[in-house]
């Protein structure tokens, strides 16, 4: 288990997000098209990165369910930009070694007969390092 | 006029046909798009966290090679449009991301965000503008009931982007009345198709892609066109039996341009 502090410390820096602007009013949540399919919504992981309990955010699968449609980011009246919190720790969590949400060989069984070449490159731009 | 043109990887493969109107709608409003040399794929999205520099080199790559020309850049996918304009704006507003990004650079010659870059229907409003576009219609859309679908890319964040107003956007609107048609406004326009969830959550996707459309369909419309691959993929994927088509192609119907000298489509 890692040190809050440290992970709290490393997520601000790589987002370069200051979640201390976040007024709470939940406007990026309501907005963001895969709220159902999350545990964990935008204004949770910019007020859970806020107070440091950062772990429950590493573990859970909403991490790749967010689509970077850039709502929240666009409709935040504080222009905290909660998506760039949720790649951050995104990164965090697949830049570890063996952390990958997707390889490579799992690639050929997705392709089908219409499959645009974006959707399989956009996935794994953003389930690999 | 000629102005350097970014394909991406899917107009060479599965979305063939949004290149090719492209090419050919262009042609017919004296534009000549010239496709850089060497271009890699941009990667389909762009990944805000500056922390990010590798991923992003092809597109400075291709930025820097349009400027090497001296012509503005225009792109057809929404989604290498949003990476490419999103990377010229950190190399132009991130001095540390722009300072990293030219050391891997350096044997190229460096790059500080000059590049101007469009998507096609900016060119469309800015540098052929709407009025001369209309003169040139041939086949006019007339009785056409057509919804705009701009999803995601085109319009957000739109403080990179700045191609429209996000929440009430025009511009497809303004070509589709250009062409002739009827333009159909409806909420969604604007809201994300699912994108890439569908490798994952393929019932999530089609969940996005039915609200958008059932919407769409509600307020009047019997088509709905985009400029994304990954878009029209989605809106057809889930199942709504609705006509999905791609912009250019109708620009090309419109201009008389579908087809090519030796009659083929």
């Amino acid at each position: 288990m890692e040190n809050n502090k440290y992970l709290r410390e490393e997520i601000i820096r790589i987002s370069n997000v200051n979640t201390k602007k976040c007024m709470k009013c939940g406007k990026c949540s309501a907005t963001c098209p895969m709220y159902d399919e999350m545990e964990y919504h935008p204004h949770q992981f910019v007020g859970m990165v806020e107070t440091g309990d950062i772990q429950p955010l590493l573990d859970s699968d909403s991490l790749y369910k967010c689509l970077s449609c850039f709502a929240c980011v666009d409709r935040c009246p504080r222009g905290v930009e909660p998506a760039k919190v949720v790649e951050a720790v995104r990164l965090t969590a697949i830049r570890k070694q063996g952390a990958n949400r997707m390889t490579a060989n799992d690639v050929p069984a997705m392709i089908e007969e219409d499959t645009p070449q974006q959707l399989l490159v956009s996935a794994f731009r953003k389930y690999t390092k | 006029m000629k102005v350097s043109y970014f394909p991406g990887c899917t107009l060479k493969n599965k979305a063939k046909d949004l290149d090719m109107y492209a090419y050919r709608s262009a042609e017919a409003l004296g534009v000549t798009l010239e496709e850089i040399d060497e271009w890699q794929c941009c990667g389909g999205v762009f990944t805000s966290s500056a922390s990010e520099v590798a991923t992003k080199l092809s597109s400075v790559r291709a930025l820097k090679a349009t400027n090497d020309k001296g012509q503005p850049l225009v792109t057809v996918c929404s989604a290498c449009h949003n990476v490419i304009k999103q990377t010229n704006y950190a190399m132009q507003n991130n001095p540390e991301f722009a300072a990293k990004v030219n050391r891997y650079m350096a044997a190229d010659g460096g790059y500080n965000g000059e590049t101007e870059v469009y998507h096609y229907l900016e060119m469309l409003r800015e540098l052929v503008g709407f009025d001369a576009l209309k003169e040139k219609v041939v086949n006019s859309l007339k009785g056409k009931k057509i919804a705009a679908y701009y999803g995601c890319l085109l319009l957000r964040p739109n403080k990179v982007m700045r191609m429209d107003d996000p929440e009430n956007p025009s511009i497809m609107e303004d070509l589709i009345c250009a062409l002739g048609a009827e333009a159909v406004v409806y909420a969604r326009r604007n809201e994300c198709c699912g994108a890439y969830i569908s490798v994952e959550s393929p019932d999530a996707a089609k969940k996005n892609a039915l609200a958008i459309i059932e919407n769409a369909r509600a307020a009047g419309a019997e088509m709905i066109v985009t400029a994304c691959p990954l878009c029209k993929y989605n809106l057809e994927k889930c199942g709504a039996d609705f006509p999905i088509v791609y912009f250019t192609e109708l620009l090309a119907e419109a201009l008389g341009v579908k087809e090519d000298t030796n009659g083929k489509q």
